[in-house]
């Protein structure tokens, strides 16, 4: 239990500073943005998101930094992030919600499935060492050095185009409706496809080595030559002694290392268009949308805090140290 | 307090320290050599080698101004254009030969700067202890957690058309958290072994004994920390041009997906657009990581891929090699054992 107090009041911190990064990169920057922004917008806006947009940029240099502070936090504290200029007039709130079920889809899911997969993958590759597995390894390494969004463009050059069973842009069929119904589901999943093998692809290379080389470290250790002078079975040595305890610190990287890999695969968004939060950051930017850049750069922070939060609880169930005191 | 080794070898006669001076060099050399004898390592070096100098050579042997049109407008490989033309006209070539220098320049001082960082906030904390030790760790945990590609976006997005300089100083202050995490780890374990006891007993300044005691033994995992970063860089360089937020004047090989992309080359069948600078990224990535490998390899030798596993002994039965294991082989074709003393297949 304190080791899970310890941890939130981690990310807690982690959150403050994220949201106070937030806070300062704009009024750091010389030369105002948001300001021409909402100049070239003039008579569009209503005077309510104005206020709101020279909170959130701090436009009001009367204010001293810490009241501008002070107002930024309640006004994040209740939801508003401001108005999206690339969808004008949508508040960003509502846009990062249009957008956030489909990465949680695409990505949560992905990122789970490799890491179970190439974890497994790893498992037997570090117990038969020396076999015919480590002459992949090389390939893999090939694999992860690939950036997500060009293995993206060549999926969609190799295996889209006219009359081919994979989409190559969108989340689903245009003209439907979002909604949980015959229609729509098996449109989604078709359009999934391709993007979830991109990002399973690419990512699962790592997760295989980290566990061959724990697998090795681990293989050598005494405890694993007492189970097998036990007599056991060999089935039951690997699963049981080596991964078991190899797996501990392959778990705790996951957690580490989700804000890269959370990064990396909304990019494959951007190559299939896939309406999630990538995707959405991607018209952002080219828009110079800064309200809703700097709502996604929070939310997918707040995100990727959460999922550690569930992988520490992973940790605490896997590793029974933890769990004394 | 236990012995280590390398102490231990340091009061026999005729090794370590005490050895005759003659055999010194020839022992240093070979340490040296041995890093290169691991094949990847090697493989890996080449290649960046390779890279090394189209950096500096690459815009003088480049064919054509990677800016210049022409008429061939999106023509496939082929003598004039080895890989290609854009829409506009532009070799293909020429652009990923004048690329490099930006990617290898950003990849350098932002591996540079962050390994700098890394070593300054992880060797700090690991030393030092207590209350630095605890604040330094907490930055960089917050700094592992954020996800590093959006905030550089968003850092980058803020300057209006960045330049490499500037793109590489973003991504070196943001990519530093990992290392300077791994060097902690080995600093605290470092700290307390006897020859860093012992200099400082003898009243070295803290500075002397981190710069002579300490770093001298984490060179291996601040060089792997370094490879790791320049991968890092070279992808989020990339990525920023491919998504159109760094300069999309200057050339590197995200600027070129970047038109690409932009240009639907792929619902154009231009596959000569994309594939060349893909290869590129992904073959630069792997030499890195195969170098990364290699440190590993050298660094924690139970890694090392040994060479057959399966031995085959000259009665025909074969022998799985592993770890903590050692075969014993009977000498012949195993005469059923009188007295029993013999293990079959070897097991301790």
């Amino acid at each position: 239990m304190r080791f899970l107090l310890q941890r939130t009041a981690f990310y807690l911190f982690t959150a403050w500073a994220a949201i106070t990064l937030n806070f300062l990169i704009p009024r750091l920057v010389p030369g105002d943005p948001v300001q021409s922004l909402i100049s070239r917008n003039q008579g569009r806006i209503s005077a309510d998101a104005i206020a709101s947009l020279r909170v959130l940029f701090g436009l009001d240099r009367d204010q001293n930094m810490w009241e501008q502070y002070v107002d930024y936090w309640r006004q994040i504290l209740h939801g508003d992030l401001g108005l999206s200029f690339t969808f004008f007039p949508t508040p960003v709130s509502t846009v990062i919600g249009d957008s956030l079920p489909w990465t949680v889809g695409l990505v949560g899911v992905t990122t789970v499935v490799s890491f179970l997969l190439g974890t497994a993958l790893g498992v037997g590759a570090g117990w038969r060492r020396g076999s015919w597995v480590d002459a992949l390894l090389p390939a893999t390494t090939f694999l992860s050095s690939i950036p997500y969004f060009w293995l993206g463009l060549v999926a969609i050059a190799v295996f889209t185009g006219p009359g081919s069973f994979f989409p190559s842009s969108g989340g689903y069929e245009p003209g439907l409706v979002p909604a949980f119904d015959q229609y729509f589901v098996p449109s989604a999943v078709r359009h999934s496809v391709l993007p979830a093998a991109t990002i399973l692809v690419s990512s699962m290379s790592g997760w295989i080595l980290s566990m061959r080389n724990m697998m090795v470290t681990v293989s050598s250790e005494d405890y694993i030559t007492v189970a097998h002078a036990k007599g056991l079975s060999e089935r039951r040595v690997a699963l049981g002694y080596a991964a078991r305890n190899a797996l501990l610190p392959n778990v705790s990287g996951f957690a580490l290392s989700l804000g890269f890999i959370v990064g990396g695969t909304l990019l494959v968004e951007i190559v299939f268009s896939y309406p999630g939060l990538g995707y959405q950051l991607f018209q952002a930017v080219g828009y110079k949308d800064y309200p809703l850049m700097q709502g996604i750069f929070l939310i997918i922070t707040v995100s990727v805090l959460v999922a550690n939060l569930l992988a520490d609880v992973a940790y605490l169930l896997l590793d029974p140290r933890t769990r004394k005191s | 307090m236990t012995i280590s080794p390398s102490s231990l070898d340091q009061v026999i006669p005729g090794q370590g320290a005490m050895a005759p001076p003659s055999a010194a060099p020839t022992r240093a050399k070979r340490r040296r050599l041995r890093y290169l004898a691991n094949a990847k390592a090697t493989t890996g070096l080449v290649v960046l080698a390779g890279y090394g100098l189209l950096a500096v050579i690459g815009p003088w042997v480049a064919p054509y101004d990677p800016d210049a049109r022409s008429g061939d407008v999106l023509q496939p490989p082929s003598g004039r254009h080895w890989f290609g033309t854009t829409h506009l006209g532009q070799d293909i070539l020429s652009q990923i030969l004048v690329g490099a220098r930006s990617v290898m320049v950003v990849g350098l001082i932002a591996g540079v700067l962050a390994t700098l960082l890394s070593i300054l906030v992880g060797v700090t904390a690991g030393y030092l202890g207590g209350a630095a030790d605890e604040g330094l760790s907490a930055v960089s945990n917050v700094f592992l957690v954020i996800p590093a590609l959006p905030l550089i976006i968003i850092v980058t997005s803020v300057v209006e058309q960045a330049s490499d300089l500037l793109v590489a100083l973003i991504i070196g202050c943001t990519a530093w958290a990992w290392g300077a995490r791994v060097l902690r780890a080995q600093t605290l374990s470092l700290r307390r072994r006897d020859y860093v006891e012992a200099a400082r007993a003898t009243g070295e300044r803290t500075w002397r004994v981190i710069g002579f005691e300490i770093l001298p033994n984490l060179t291996a995992i601040i060089a792997s920390g370094f490879v790791g970063t320049v991968i890092f860089a070279v992808m989020s360089e990339i990525t920023l041009a491919f998504i159109g937020i760094s300069s999309v004047s200057s050339w590197n090989w995200g600027t070129i997906l970047f038109w690409a992309q932009g240009q639907q080359a792929l619902a154009q069948g231009a596959w000569w657009w994309f594939v060349p600078a893909g290869l590129a990224i992904a073959l630069l990535g792997t030499a890195l990581a195969l170098v990364n490998f290699g440190i590993d390899e050298f660094v924690s030798p139970r890694l090392r891929t040994g060479g057959r596993s399966r031995i085959r002994t000259a009665d025909g039965r074969t022998v799985r090699m592993r770890v903590g294991f050692t075969p014993v082989l009977a000498e012949t074709a195993v005469p059923a054992p009188r007295d029993g003393a013999t293990g079959e297949d070897g097991r301790p």
